[in-house]
């Protein structure tokens, strides 16, 4: 024990409040476009239409959990086809490490909902409250008439803007329409209050007093990321090579100017950080290289007549280069590895496989059970009996008729339970479910074999679709 | 070269890095303001630091304790030595199944009520009703029928019970028929409606030599292997014995519930052996009757269930 414990630890610390200053820049600039462009397309989606005929709902983009479905343009998922969300869930995975092995935590930076949303808490703040220094003030000084407006304007806008998100949020579920007339009508269903409440909750709290904790503390991405993360992969970086020995810029210096290094200590770096921290200590673990302080550097860098750059986007094996005098590897060359273009394969195979999937599925479909329990069943004349239960699935939105045919080697005879034709009417973007026989003649040869094979036929009347299952005919084996 | 003081955060400054790259030391050095509370456990050279929680954290965490002792008071929650603590609310999951059973028997209410109202002809011809009653009859035979016809309702051969699926029927294969048995069972003692027959045991009535002409006879009935000299010294013995219920040609009687004999199918096996132990000491197959267990609407459903097996008539 090398504690030096003379009093005992706190038990909490605290958040330190981050109060980021205001940055101009090119990277700013593109990070409101993504905001915009993002919470445009959170927005607006759920209001697009799209029109699929009749009995099928308008919603460009709807997932409907009552009903099962789920609606993406001109996409219709079905429960047994979830393989598509799987595939959809694997792309994302893939794509985010591809992402953060060419430009490190770049989701994290730009286009993280958390991150979004913070920003544009950041931004009301800023128009109520002041800039950074503007805040420091009304954060130090105590409770009077001109806090607590700044401070209920504030909030009021952040819960507006909450609710707004939550309420976005449950238009995906239902039609949007609809929904937000029972909803001014307070004729909603607890569920979608419930959803609002919690993600307005959320939004307001996470966006507005949490912030960069969310993505120190609960985010489990900035623990995986590093594994993900090599010498060419581009994060934000000081070039203290080039920045050191730092020090302020003024006439009669401690240090001879000659002797300097660029870095003039402004803390612009640290003023702009949504995270409160250093970057000139190097890449870490609460950097969510949103590179708002190469934007402050650079800036300040023009100020003092000093090129660019000297908090910039660079990989480790930059820094040996520079350190060496030599010039740094251009991004693309950084940007194409083995390593990334392993992932971009495997993204684009898995996209390829799910596009093919799409187009080779058919409108309708068929699920055959064999009942198994007899297998067989002998009748009076001795023939041979099986039994399917089909599971028959029609995704048109209106009811179509379907007739059951089979092809086999052998002669066997078709019959369904119920219907006195070998047709069945399947009701519009619904399954339902039918039994069908097969009889094989006494002591035919699909009644004395173990197994004969099927292929059974829907065909969908109306246009003439056909798909086909494979099963097998079970006889009494002597 | 202008700089707010206010933009200096003198706690901030840190002496140049030794090291660039990945530094979780770096946040804690902020947070703490100067030394690192160390543990003093040190591994490898890696020093376990002591760092404070965050205060929401830990305010979490309280709360989660005064939520658990709240829950304490409310829910069911300590076991004692007989029963756990019921808590001030009195929930039970068990009180809370029987408001679920009865949640469902009340939204299924009204298509019983037209189960039972409706014509037994005519539920196969209501999507919704016969939807209804194959379920419900499905969950009513995997209840009280699996017993003896077997989870497949292939019944079972050595023991006499007859199989559902097959379009033989001992006492008629319509949906009437089929739901008059299942109301009234088959030669049981608890209903005077059951329905009835007997076949002698005819080892005290026939000799053995005969017994095997009978058999023989039966055996080419059926069109099965036979000797024909004895199935043709049974002809006569099977007109005077047997024909009374079976028939002239052997076709069966359903009103008697006589089975068939000159089908494939055998309810205790066609052998010369089973059929001779059949002949000698006779059977006789026992139903429960069921209006006394179940309601009319689930005996209807497990008539309908029966009836759409596949050899419904």
């Amino acid at each position: 024990m090398t504690s030096p414990d003379t009093h005992p630890p706190q038990l909490y610390a605290a958040r330190e409040p981050v109060f980021p200053r205001r940055v101009k820049g090119r990277f700013r600039t593109l990070k409101w476009w993504l905001l915009g462009l993002t919470l445009g397309i959170y927005y607006i989606t759920p209001w697009l239409r799209w029109d699929r005929g009749p009995n099928l709902p308008d919603q460009a983009v709807l997932i409907d959990l009552a009903g099962r479905r789920f609606f993406f343009f001109m996409i219709e998922i079905w429960p047994h086809e979830f393989y598509f969300v799987a595939g959809l869930l694997i792309m994302a995975g893939l794509g985010l490490f591809l992402f953060t092995s060419a430009l490190g935590r770049v989701w994290c930076g730009y286009a993280c909902p958390q991150t979004v949303w913070t920003d544009l808490f950041i931004l009301v703040e800023r128009w109520v409250e002041g800039d950074r220094n503007a805040r420091l003030r009304l954060h130090r000084q105590g409770w009077n008439a001109e806090k607590l407006r700044k401070r209920a304007v504030k909030w009021t806008v952040w819960l507006l803007i909450a609710v707004a998100t939550g309420g976005a949020w449950v238009f995906y579920f239902a039609d949007a329409p609809t929904l937000l007339r029972n909803l001014v009508t307070l004729q909603a269903s607890p569920a979608a209050w419930i959803t609002i409440a919690a993600l307005t909750a959320t939004t307001f709290v996470f966006g507005g007093f949490m912030r960069e904790q969310i993505c120190i503390y609960a985010c489990p991405w900035p623990r995986i990321q590093a594994a993900m993360m090599d010498e060419d992969t581009i994060t934000v970086a000081y070039r203290d090579w080039r920045g050191e020995p730092r020090g302020k810029l003024h006439k009669g210096a401690v240090t001879p100017a000659d002797q300097q290094g660029d870095c003039i200590d402004c803390m612009a770096c640290v003023n702009v950080c949504p995270t409160g921290i250093d970057i000139r200590e190097g890449q870490q673990l609460a950097c969510i290289t949103c590179a708002l302080c190469i934007d402050a550097c650079d800036d300040t860098m023009a100020k003092i007549g000093k090129p660019r750059g000297l908090i910039d986007y660079l990989a480790l094996t930059d820094e040996v280069a520079e350190r060496a005098g030599a010039q740094p590897k251009s991004i693309w060359h950084h940007i194409l590895r083995p390593r990334t273009i392993l992932y971009t394969v495997l993204w684009s195979g898995v996209g390829v496989g799910l596009v093919a999937a799409l187009f080779l599925r058919s409108d309708i479909g068929v699920n055959v059970t064999p009942v198994r329990n007899p297998t067989f069943v002998v009748l009076s004349d001795g023939s041979i009996r099986n039994t399917y239960d089909l599971r028959l699935l029609n995704k048109h939105g209106e009811a179509r008729q379907f007739r059951i045919a089979l092809t086999s080697d052998q002669p066997l005879a078709l019959s369904l339970e119920g219907q006195p034709a070998q047709t069945i009417s399947v009701p519009g973007n619904a399954t339902t479910g039918q039994r069908i026989y097969l009889v094989a003649p006494a002591a035919s040869a699909a009644a004395t074999e173990d197994q004969t094979h099927v292929r059974l036929w829907v065909e969908d009347l109306g246009n003439t679709d056909r798909i086909h299952s494979d099963t097998v005919f079970n006889g009494q084996e002597d | 070269m202008a700089v707010d003081p206010e933009d200096r955060v003198p706690e901030n400054k840190v002496s140049p890095p030794e090291r660039r790259y990945p530094d979780s030391k770096a946040v804690n050095a902020r947070k703490t303001v100067g030394q690192v509370q160390s543990t003093g456990h040190t591994w490898d050279g890696i020093e376990e630091y002591d760092n404070p929680l965050p205060r929401w954290w830990v305010w979490t965490f309280y709360a989660c304790i005064v939520f658990a002792v709240i829950y304490c008071i409310l829910y069911p929650a300590w076991p004692m030595v007989n029963q756990a603590t019921r808590g001030i609310l009195g929930y039970s999951t068990r009180a809370a199944v029987v408001v679920d059973i009865q949640k469902f028997a009340d939204a299924n209410a009204p298509i019983r009520a037209r189960l039972e109202a409706t014509d037994l002809t005519a539920i196969n011809r209501d999507p919704d009703l016969n939807q209804y009653a194959t379920s419900a009859g499905a969950a009513v035979f995997r209840t009280w029928c699996v017993q003896c016809h077997g989870s497949g309702a292939a019944g079972v051969q050595a023991a006499g019970y007859p199989n559902l699926l097959d379009d033989d029927w001992l006492w008629g294969g319509d949906i009437a028929n089929i739901h008059a048995t299942i109301t009234h069972g088959i030669r049981n003692t608890t209903d005077a409606d059951a329905r009835y027959s007997e076949m002698p045991k005819f080892g005290e009535l026939l000799s053995g030599p005969e017994i095997a002409q009978v058999v023989e006879h039966v055996r080419a009935l059926s069109g099965q292997e036979h000797d024909a000299t004895l199935a043709i010294g049974g002809v006569t013995l099977f007109a005077e014995n047997c024909a009374g219920c079976h028939g002239d040609a052997g076709l069966g009687n359903r009103d008697l519930g006589s089975p068939n004999l000159t089908d494939a199918i055998w309810l205790y096996g066609g052998d010369p052996a089973s059929l001779t132990q059949t002949v000698t000491y006779a059977r006789f197959g026992v139903m429960p009757n069921w209006n006394t267990r179940l309601s009319e609407a689930d005996i209807r459903s497990v008539a309908v269930y029966v009836h759409g097996l596949g050899g419904g008539e």
